[in-house]
């Protein structure tokens, strides 16, 4: 009986395409990349038609989460990457460290050096101050994120009113910008704005998402 | 050297070049792309978020007569944000010391709700800006945007009959909402409107206005 070969076919494919087109990928992506802020809590922004960019520097963060929480974050240099004239100076001012100095002054806490270079490079946060040590220290994400009970506002203990003046003591060049959740209370942002005029700032940047929209004029 | 011996005895003396693949196992390379693409797919941010500006009224010390703003009645309109999603608006000023006070009147976000009214109001400019915008897409002015931003704005502040909205919200509105009615103001090209704090008698007139 004669046997029947099958013809052997080799199990190799030629992923050459498949690479070129990796490679191709790979290389819009890692030149394209920005990497996505850390962020303290989830927020939905509400819609708008506005089309202006974000400032990404020099900017002085409050969040406002759907449960009213808030959370405060900083830039840490007006530019940052920059080696030559100006900039340096301005690299070297560590407004987030100077920030924390200033609170730890006020609330006579004393920080170590260690923990003001750990506060510098961190991202946004919401905690009483007295936290914020606790926050600084800890090295488990569930720890900190437990941490993270929103700065108090109580008229007693204004938390957010001395960030805030801080801040714009550190950096007054600073632009200010709000981040709130669509189904936050007015009243908190609010008072987020009341405390924001205190400290002389009356223009403020709304985080909204894009969404176009139609209007006519009917006869 | 055994092996080869024995090898070229095999093939019948004659000496062949060993033969290399040309092909190199790629998997591996595949693999590391695969994983670094997935990285950067999913650790981007494309969209840059878009921020909307407002500018508050400052804050005056100690409020006299002279130094606020006046603001002439014929063209003002307040609109109340309450939570819910309710929108009220009404016309002129509500004074206690002037009965009577003004009418709420009931509205919704939706753009047959606040927008048509907003638009029927502001007639004139939103008019002169459409035309001037609509100019600009077809191509026949030809201007920068920051040229076009200037002109809507010249003309929006030429107007003298436009309306000037003031926003007040009460302590159950959502900040969405206040988002909103600034929107609405950007759509209309409302030029002169301020977010500001309502007062006691509106806030009466929210607890009877209609359901």
């Amino acid at each position: 009986m004669p046997k029947i070969k099958l013809p052997t076919k080799s199990p190799h494919i030629d992923m050459t395409p498949m690479v070129d087109l990796f490679s191709l990928l790979l290389t819009f992506f890692m030149l394209t990349t920005s990497f996505r802020p850390q962020e303290a809590a989830q927020i939905d922004s509400p819609n708008s038609i506005s089309e202006k960019q974000a400032p990404d520097k020099n900017i002085i963060t409050v969040d406002i989460t759907k449960d009213s929480k808030i959370f405060f974050d900083m830039n840490r240099n007006g530019k940052t990457f920059d080696r030559t004239g100006k900039e340096v100076a301005d690299t070297a001012a560590h407004y987030r460290k100077q920030l924390l100095q200033k609170m730890s002054e006020h609330y006579k806490v004393t920080f170590s050096p260690k923990e003001l270079d750990k506060f510098d490079k961190g991202a946004g946060f919401g905690m009483p101050f007295k936290d914020i040590k606790k926050w600084l220290n800890s090295s488990d994400p569930k720890e900190k994120e437990a941490l993270q009970t929103g700065i108090p506002t109580d008229t007693t203990d204004n938390q957010l009113a001395l960030w805030i003046r801080f801040a714009r003591l550190s950096n007054p060049n600073a632009e200010v910008v709000i981040k709130g959740d669509g189904n936050a209370d007015y009243k908190t942002v609010k008072k987020i704005i009341d405390v924001m005029q205190d400290n002389k700032v009356n223009k403020f940047n709304l985080i909204t998402n894009l969404q176009k929209q139609e209007a006519k004029l009917d006869e | 050297m055994a092996e080869i011996i024995q090898e070229e005895k095999h093939e019948g003396g004659k000496r062949k070049p060993k033969k290399h693949s040309t092909h190199i196992d790629m998997t591996p390379m595949v693999d590391l792309m695969c994983l670094l693409i997935t990285f950067f797919m999913l650790t981007t941010a494309f969209s840059k978020p878009k921020i909307m500006e407002i500018t508050m009224p400052e804050k005056v010390d100690n409020p006299n007569k002279e130094n606020q703003t006046k603001v002439q009645d014929w063209r003002t309109y307040s609109i109340l944000l309450s939570g819910d999603d309710k929108v009220y608006y009404y016309k002129g000023l509500a004074d206690p010391k002037k009965p009577p006070l003004p009418l709420l009147i009931k509205t919704d976000y939706s753009k047959d709700g606040i927008r048509k009214f907003l638009l029927q109001k502001n007639k004139t400019v939103f008019k002169e800006v459409e035309a001037l915008k609509n100019k600009v897409i077809k191509g026949e002015l030809v201007m920068a945007d920051s040229t076009l931003n200037r002109k809507i704005k010249e003309i929006k502040k030429s107007d003298k009959g436009s309306p000037i909205i003031l926003i007040k919200a009460d302590e159950k509105a959502k900040y969405k909402n206040i988002v909103d009615i600034i929107d609405e103001m950007a759509i209309c090209n409302i030029a002169g409107y301020a977010v500001v704090d309502i007062s006691p008698v509106e806030l009466d007139m929210l607890k009877t206005a209609p359901k």
